[in-house]
């Protein structure tokens, strides 16, 4: 079998067994990415001197008897994650000449880990979108199809593992994020909880939703990775000093009497192909020993509304803080400091963020606030009570991630409303804090299709391994885009 | 509810952002429909519902001791910058 079609663990298993060095996988991968990126657009950076400087010293590691499920393993960052003398670009031109002046938490876990860095991924431009159409450096295809949507915003990440340019990839989840492009490119990509993973040098969109994840082949490669990144950071304000369990050791458990939810207002409209591929997911979980119910969440339909308050809002503030001074694009000639301001932000931003925050500010500025602000967040409050009542009836929610598989390119992009909506499934876990996980469950119209899967507050652990088992029953996972075998 | 341009003028000047004259129209339509999707929040009953403040229940944001725990990083942090001279960001003459 290809080095390419392998999962984490054969690849560490041979790197153990010295039938291949992590310089020659990394250069193997290097090669695929040099072969393949072009039609994808899914990397910004490729940073192949540092990968194999980086993939000599995971040698001489493990030749010194460290061993480590990632020591010495190929992966790629979203590029929102800062890495130390590396162009951070955020997929927008106002960072397009940043070179992150340290590593994120999530880098320098990985590395500590002996992860190796092949490059920075394509993504929506400041993580706003779900197309990653919104990108300063172009849209990223899908690899089931060319002229397809990989999702958003970690397109670049999930379209690199679908494409085997990598086997894992980092990505961010604010609204759907992870989900989203896992579902159409046909890959697991699991949210933790909010404050399981460092946002530490993580670039903000919306602080109350934002969190790190991994996209994986498989529930077991990205067990091997959430285990290197997750847990405790004082760097984080919002990191959650709580101990991370051994997501590996876990995984194989059995799914006998496993309470499964299937949520009620995610199965109402359905369309007919997608719903007949839940109900066949649903039928092996209950092969496996998993009991199913349904469930309400009478509120869930309004999460998007109210996260198309919330996360504007916070995205107003947190972009705040580029503004031509200190770093990021500055606009020629000001004539004075409002006029720097103002075109700096208007030449550095595109449309999509331009929106955002002008939808923050107008939600956030008086007269507005207690109808839009104070109302999305007592909204979000009866969003998570609800959740909270199902988690004690059931172990996991579940239901489709995505209405539609991947739609074509330039479809939707003129129309934000719409655009929003490919996030309607997805959305409910980051109001709540949720972890949640997709992973491939059939294709419509030969695109692959996403079963989520939504745990109560730090149940990623069982999420892996509800899916872990479901991968060992199913092949969906193991299948993989025309030309990229 | 219906923006025109001259909320989208009014919004953009809030937010520092630089906008031209032919998309503000654009962006009136846009914010427009984005602010009559979410007027649907309008009709949840939400009587009595404490605001959400932190998405795990019971959680605040930590606080940490006063003390000096990075090292200086200025040299490093304004090659970033477009503008800086003898250690200083240089923005365009403020005061006259």
């Amino acid at each position: 079998m290809s080095w390419h079609a392998r999962s984490v663990a054969e690849l560490a298993g041979a790197l153990e067994r010295r039938e291949i060095s992590s310089v020659a996988l990394t250069g193997h991968f290097l090669d695929r990415i040099g072969a393949l990126n072009g039609a994808l657009n899914a990397l910004i950076t490729v940073t192949a001197d540092q990968a194999l400087a980086d993939a000599a010293v995971a040698d001489r590691r493990r030749a010194a008897g460290e061993r480590g499920p990632l020591l010495g393993i190929p992966l790629i960052h979203k590029d929102i994650f800062c890495t130390d003398g590396v162009r951070t670009s955020c997929g927008s031109r106002m960072l397009d000449n940043f070179v992150a002046p340290y590593d994120a938490t999530v880098v320098a876990r990985l590395k500590a880990a002996g992860a190796v860095m092949l490059g920075k991924a394509n993504m929506d431009e400041f993580a706003m979108g779900s197309s990653n159409e919104t990108s300063h450096y172009g849209p990223v295809r899908n690899p089931w199809d060319l002229d397809k949507v990989p999702g958003g915003s970690s397109g670049g990440s999930a379209a690199a593992v679908a494409a085997r340019l990598a086997p894992l990839s980092t990505g961010t989840d604010t609204g759907g994020s992870i989900r989203q492009p896992a579902a159409l490119c046909g890959v697991t990509g699991i949210k933790p909880t909010y404050g399981r993973v460092s946002r530490y040098g993580m670039i903000a969109f919306a602080s109350s939703l934002d969190q790190a994840g991994v996209f994986a082949r498989s529930a077991a490669d990205a067990a091997a990775a959430l285990g290197a990144i997750a847990g405790f950071d004082p760097r984080d304000s919002t990191s959650v000093d709580a101990p991370v369990p051994d997501y590996a050791a876990t995984l194989g458990a059995p799914l006998t009497g496993l309470r499964l939810g299937l949520v009620k207002e995610f199965s109402e409209a359905l369309e007919p192909r997608n719903g007949a591929l839940i109900a066949a997911a649903l039928d092996v979980f209950r092969a496996l020993g998993a009991e199913t119910t349904t469930v309400s969440l009478p509120s869930l339909p309004l999460s998007v509304p109210t996260y198309y308050v919330v996360a504007p809002a916070e995205c107003s503030s947190n972009l705040s803080r580029f503004d031509g001074v200190r770093f990021g694009y500055r606009c020629a000639d000001p004539r004075d400091l409002r006029d720097l301001y103002e075109r700096s932000r208007g030449e550095g931003f595109g449309a999509e963020v331009k929106r955002r925050i002008m939808t923050g500010t107008y939600v956030l500025s008086a007269g507005y606030f207690d109808a839009y602000y104070l109302k999305a967040q007592q909204v979000r409050q009866l969003i998570a009570g609800e959740f909270r009542a199902a988690f004690q009836r059931v172990d996991l929610l579940i239901g489709p991630t995505t209405p539609t598989p991947a739609f074509g390119i330039g479809a939707k992009i003129d129309d934000p409303v719409t655009m929003y909506l490919n996030d309607i499934y997805t959305i409910g876990a980051n109001l709540a804090g949720l972890p949640a996980i997709s992973a491939p469950c059939g294709f419509v119209d030969g695109l692959p299709m996403g079963v989520q899967l939504i745990g109560p507050h730090f149940a990623e652990g069982r999420l892996l391994n509800a899916v872990h088992r479901y991968q060992l029953a199913t092949d969906w996972h193991d299948r993989s885009a025309p030309g990229y075998a | 509810m219906s923006l025109t341009s001259r909320d989208v003028e009014k919004i953009a000047h809030l937010a520092r952002l630089g906008i031209t004259d032919q998309e503000k129209p654009v962006y009136a339509s846009n914010l427009s429909k984005i602010v009559e999707f979410v007027d649907q929040l309008a009709r949840a009953r939400t009587d009595g519902v404490t605001p959400m403040a932190h998405p795990l229940e019971g959680l605040t944001q930590r606080l940490r001791a006063d003390e000096v725990t990075e090292a200086d990083g200025r040299e490093k942090y304004q090659r970033n910058a477009a503008a800086v001279q003898a250690g200083l960001y240089l923005v365009p003459k403020v005061i006259e």
